[in-house]
Formats: C-alpha cells, structure tokens, sequence
C-alpha cells in the first residue's frame, strides 16, 4: 500500500525526515514511535498528500477517497455543528449512505447528545472525538492516526480502542503515537524515530 | 550541479565586445538628431534595455510554466534569476527613460508615455514577487507559489499595457509623442547592435548569477550531509 | 461535471454559513466603506469635481475588497481546514471557486450599502457604474482569491496580500473608473470583462499548484 525509498522532507534548514524507507502491504498496521518533534507527524503528512517529500521517493497507493487522516488538528469548522461538520465532509466524500452514517458515528462516539452544538463549544477531548468520526465517516482503506488518543479520556480512548481493534487486519493503518503500548498488539510493523 | 563553465566566459566576452561596439557606433558613427540633439541617443540604450526586460520576464515564465509542468529540479531557480534580471532592467528601463523625458520634454516622469508607465506597474507587481519568495520558506511550496505568481506577471503585460492605453483617454494629459525616430538604415543597423548588446549582457549576467545561485544552493547541501 | 458543480455549491453554502454565524467581516466591511467615503468628502477640496468623487469610489471599493479579502481564508487558517478540505476528493479549483463566489456575494453586500451612499453624499450613479462594479467584482474576487491563498503561505500575511494585489487590481481601477466617467463606458465595461475572463481562467487553473506542494 505504502512504500517508502529513501524519504527526506526539509523545511528551509530544518531537516524533518531522513532517509526514511520502509513497506507497508495492504492491511498491515504501521506503528510510528518517537519523541515530539522526531518527524512522525512530517511522515503521516507525506503519506496524506499534504506535503511534498524534499527527497527520495514515496508511493502511496490509495486516491484521496480512500485515506482517512486524523492530525493534530482536528479538521473541524468551529463556527458549524458536529453535525453539519459530519455532514458538509459526507457530501463532500460521496458517503452513499451519509445520514445514517453520520448517526452512527455520532452514537459510537458519544457525541449524538452534542450534535447541534457548535464545535468551538467542545472540549478538547470531543474535538478529538469529532475528528476520528470524521477520518473513519468515509470508511476509508488507509488510516493515518497522528496520536490519535491526544486529549481522549479514558472512555473515548476505550472505544478508539474497539475500533482499532474491529478494523485492523481488514484496513491498513499508520498510527503515530509515543504510547506504543496500547495499540503494539495490533501492530504488524514498527517505526522508531530518534 | 555545476555550470557549464565554458558558456560565462565566452557570453561576457561576446557581451563585452558588443557593448563596446554599440557604444562606439552610437557615439561616433550615427548623426546627432536634428531635434533633440545629443540627448537622443539615450533611445538606443532606453529602448534595448526595455525589450530586455520583457524577454527576462518572459524566459522566467516559461521557466515557471516548465516548473509547473515537469517539475525539473533547476527550473525554479533559473525563473527566479530570469525574474531578477528582469527587475534590474526594468529599474535601468525606468531610469533611462525618466533621463530621456527630462531631456526630450523637461519633465523628469510622463504618465501619457505608455511604455514608462507600463514599467512602473511591472516593476511593483516584480518588486512584490521578491517580497513573496523571500517571506515563504524555500521549498516545493515557495517554488510553486513563485511560478504561479511569474505566469500572472507575464499575463498582466499586455493586459496592463491594454488598461493604460485606456486610462489616458480619460486622464487627459498634456500629450508628449513617444515613438523612437523614423529609423534610417544606419540608425537601424545601430539599434540592432545595441540591441544585440544588452540581451548579451543580459544573457552573461543570468548566467552569472546562475551559476552562483546553484553553488550556493550546492554548498548548502553538502554542509547538510555533513551536519 | 455535476459533481464539481455540486461541490462548489457545498463548500460555497459552508463558506456564507460561516459568516452568517460569526457575523463579523460583513458588518466590518460596511462599516469601512461608508467611514472611507467619509474621509472621502474631507480629503477632497471643495472644488473637487464629481468625477475625482467617482474616481475615489473605486479605490474605497478596491480597499474594502482588501479588507474583505485578508479574512478570506480566516477559518481556513485559523483552524488548519486547509488540510481539511485538501483531503477532500474535491477538485482544488472548486475550493477557489466557491471562496470567490462567497466573497463576491459578501462583498455585493457591503456595495448594496456604499452605492447608495455614495449617492447620497457626492453625486447620483448611472448604470455603467453599476455594471462597472458588478464587472469589477468578479474579477476582484477572482484575482483576490488566488492571491489571499499565496498570502496564506507566508510569514507576513497581512503585509503580502496588498502588496501581491494592487499591482494586479491597476487594470480593474482603469476599466471601472473609465466605465464611470468617459463618454464611452461600453468599452471600458468591455476591457473589465475581458479582465475578468483571463484572470478568472489563470486563477481557476492555477489555484492547485498554490495551495499544495
């Protein structure tokens, strides 16, 4: 699905990525550890098509329809609803079944209370929370998670948990975290960075 | 990459000489004009130095528009110094011809001369593209952004030239001519050289600053790996 | 096709949705122009004649649209939805598109109040500058669009955004002023569609490359 020859990405003198290489199959489950700053979430950005590497080569064989990114930010309009959110990014990925979906997720996450309030009115944990419905509304073949248990209670973390778990081995997942405990069960391969 | 070293030094030779060449045959070969006397000339620098300018800015947007296209690694840089060089003729352009209206006419600017005005506009709307490369970060983003921006210029030219044509219907100036003499053979031999000159002396100057752009660029890259 | 279409309408509704809840840059936007044409009345000497007022509604125009334009990519900014709706499958010109539409109608909005003050404080409007305005705009928000998202990359945003776009806006000033004040506005109201045309087309073609790498 991924593969990786070589990758270096440079911010004016800065240098994020270094000779990165690695493959990742269909399916598989990537996990990207390294302290802040290490260059994790400079990886998952290439891998999204939000930058371009500076060197060496990378090949990601999904179209943007079919990848799924949760940053640090969350990827929300805080001025609209959770709903309207969800809804505006159905229509926008071509979700066949978009209410229905949106419901669902919304129920699954715990947020189908919220969903008339504004996002700007959230807590940082349902921002969180928002996003990942946001990143799985499309149901998407690749997974970039950049921390994605950032700001999760312990019950948000828990049905992160069951969906990670429900998903992997039928998605391909790339998943940053510096808490490689909680998901290196699932893991089919490792990425450490200094 | 490194430049072809051959290709500076025989350019600033064949500059050198041309130079040389248009000054004698301005200076001393030509008759003064009838009119305006020695101050005339400057039409044979002015004129030059102006078409240079266009021909700098048009090679940096087929330079951007080849970046944009097939991505070659150099040809950002190379728009850049096109660009570049373009704006320093285009300053020259501005000067020469501020020198020649206040020799023709006694003014030190003219808005009714089209082409003078015309510059003007290039040169904000160039000055303002270094403004824009030197406050992004270098990399495919400045690169894409500076390219986009090199196409709009080139666009803006006949549009500009269109919208001043216009506007002096309605500004209503004290009109001044601005054409060039009706060009005798000898005369036309010597614009021909002089123009010859100056797009040389451009050519070698792009070159230069070419070659010391990809060294600086290359240094960078070597200190990188070393770091 | 359809689906382009629909995406521009989607992505134009949420950008006027927007406004609408955070209500902050139309209000402000009417509130420049009418304080500019006030200025306006004092900067020109008394003898001034009607057409140097007319004149100076284009450049109130022209620094209401800036204004307008700087907040254009506010939410996107702010918030990093760029990366949001680059994500998207949506085509990147649909983003351009429907951001110009909304700045369009925004600023129609802050016209549908300047136009008839200008009328009440210099002097009465005849239709070519009325056409001359709805002309200007699109090519305003075309150009202004494009340029606002270059700003969006750089340290000096704010500081970018006039520089990179009243070189560009000399051409609109000329069409609009001429459409108001000479004999033949037809040709100037021409000059400003064709303007329109070739910026609307460089700027719909090229938005891509500036927003990603």
């Amino acid at each position: 699905m991924i593969s990786a020859r070589r990758l270096g990405k440079r911010f004016g003198r800065k240098r994020a990525l270094d000779r990165v290489s690695f493959d990742l199959a269909k399916d598989g489950f990537l996990l990207v550890t390294g302290a802040n700053g290490s260059g994790k979430t400079t990886l998952l950005r290439l891998c999204a098509g939000l930058a371009a590497a500076t060197s060496g080569e990378l090949e990601v064989r999904a179209r943007r329809e079919e990848i799924g990114y949760v940053g640090h930010e969350p990827l929300v309009y805080r001025e609209l609803t959770a709903l309207e959110n969800l809804t505006l990014f159905a229509r926008l990925y071509r979700v066949p079944t978009g209410e229905a979906r949106v419901g669902m997720l919304l129920e699954r996450f715990g947020l189908w209370e919220e969903r008339g309030s504004r996002a700007g009115d959230f807590s940082r944990g349902m921002l969180q929370r928002l996003a990942l419905c946001r990143a799985l509304l499309h149901d998407p073949e690749l997974l970039l998670l950049d921390e994605p248990y950032n700001a999760l209670d312990a019950r948000g973390a828990e049905v992160l948990d069951r969906e990670l778990k429900d998903l992997a081995g039928a998605r391909t997942f790339v998943v940053a975290t510096h808490d490689p405990d909680r998901v290196s069960a699932l893991a089919t391969a490792r990425l450490a960075f200094e | 990459m490194w430049s072809r070293n051959n290709a500076v030094p025989a350019l600033a030779a064949a500059a050198g000489l041309l130079v040389c060449a248009s000054i004698a045959l301005i200076f001393f070969w030509i008759p003064e004009d009838a009119d305006q006397g020695i101050s005339q000339k400057i039409f044979y620098f002015h004129v030059p130095i102006a078409l240079t300018a266009y021909a700098c800015f048009g090679w940096g947007a087929l330079k951007a528009f080849l970046h944009l296209w097939r991505r070659p690694p150099g040809a950002d840089l190379e728009s850049y110094v096109a660009i570049h060089q373009g704006v320093i003729f285009g300053a020259l352009t501005l000067i020469t011809g501020s020198i020649w209206a206040r020799a023709s006419w006694g003014v030190w600017w003219a808005w009714s001369s089209e082409q003078l005005v015309l510059f003007l506009v290039l040169f904000l709307f160039y000055s303002a593209y270094f403004m824009l490369r030197f406050s992004v970060e270098p990399g495919p983003a400045r690169a894409n952004l500076c390219a986009v921006y090199a196409l709009f210029g080139v666009v803006l030219i006949p549009i500009s030239f269109l919208a001043i044509r216009l506007a002096n219907d309605f500004i209503h100036p004290t009109v001044f001519t601005s054409q060039g003499p009706q060009m005798a053979g000898s005369m036309f031999f010597t614009f021909c050289v002089a123009w010859a000159a100056i797009l040389t002396l451009a050519a070698a100057l792009y070159h230069i600053e070419l070659a010391g752009k990809r060294l600086d660029v290359s240094l960078r890259e070597l200190r990188e790996r070393l770091a | 096709m359809s689906g382009y279409l629909r995406d521009v309408a989607l992505l134009t509704r949420k950008d006027v949705l927007l406004e609408l809840r955070a209500r902050d840059a139309v209000p402000a936007l009417l509130l420049f122009v009418v304080s500019a044409l006030v200025v306006f009345h004092f900067a020109l000497p008394a003898d001034a004649a009607e057409l140097a007022a007319k004149g100076m509604l284009w450049v109130a125009i022209l620094f209401t649209a800036l204004l307008g334009l700087g907040r254009a990519f506010q939410a996107e900014r702010q918030q990093s939805m760029l990366d949001g709706l680059l994500l998207a499958p949506c085509d990147r010109s649909a983003i351009w598109l429907a951001k110009t539409l909304a700045t369009i109608v925004f600023l129609g909005v802050a016209e549908l109040v300047a136009l008839p003050a200008f009328a009440l404080f210099f002097s009465a409007l005849d239709w070519e500058t009325v056409a001359g305005i709805a002309l200007a705009n699109l090519g305003i928000c075309a150009v202004g669009t494009l340029v606002a998202a270059m700003a969006l990359a750089s340290r000096a945003r704010e500081l970018l955004l006039p520089l990179l776009f009243l070189p560009l806006a000399i051409p609109i000033v000329v069409g609009g002023v001429g459409a108001s004040v000479a004999d033949d506005g037809g040709r100037y109201l021409g000059f400003l569609a064709l303007y329109d045309a070739v910026f609307a087309i460089i700027s719909w073609a090229s938005f891509e490359y500036v927003v990603t790498e």
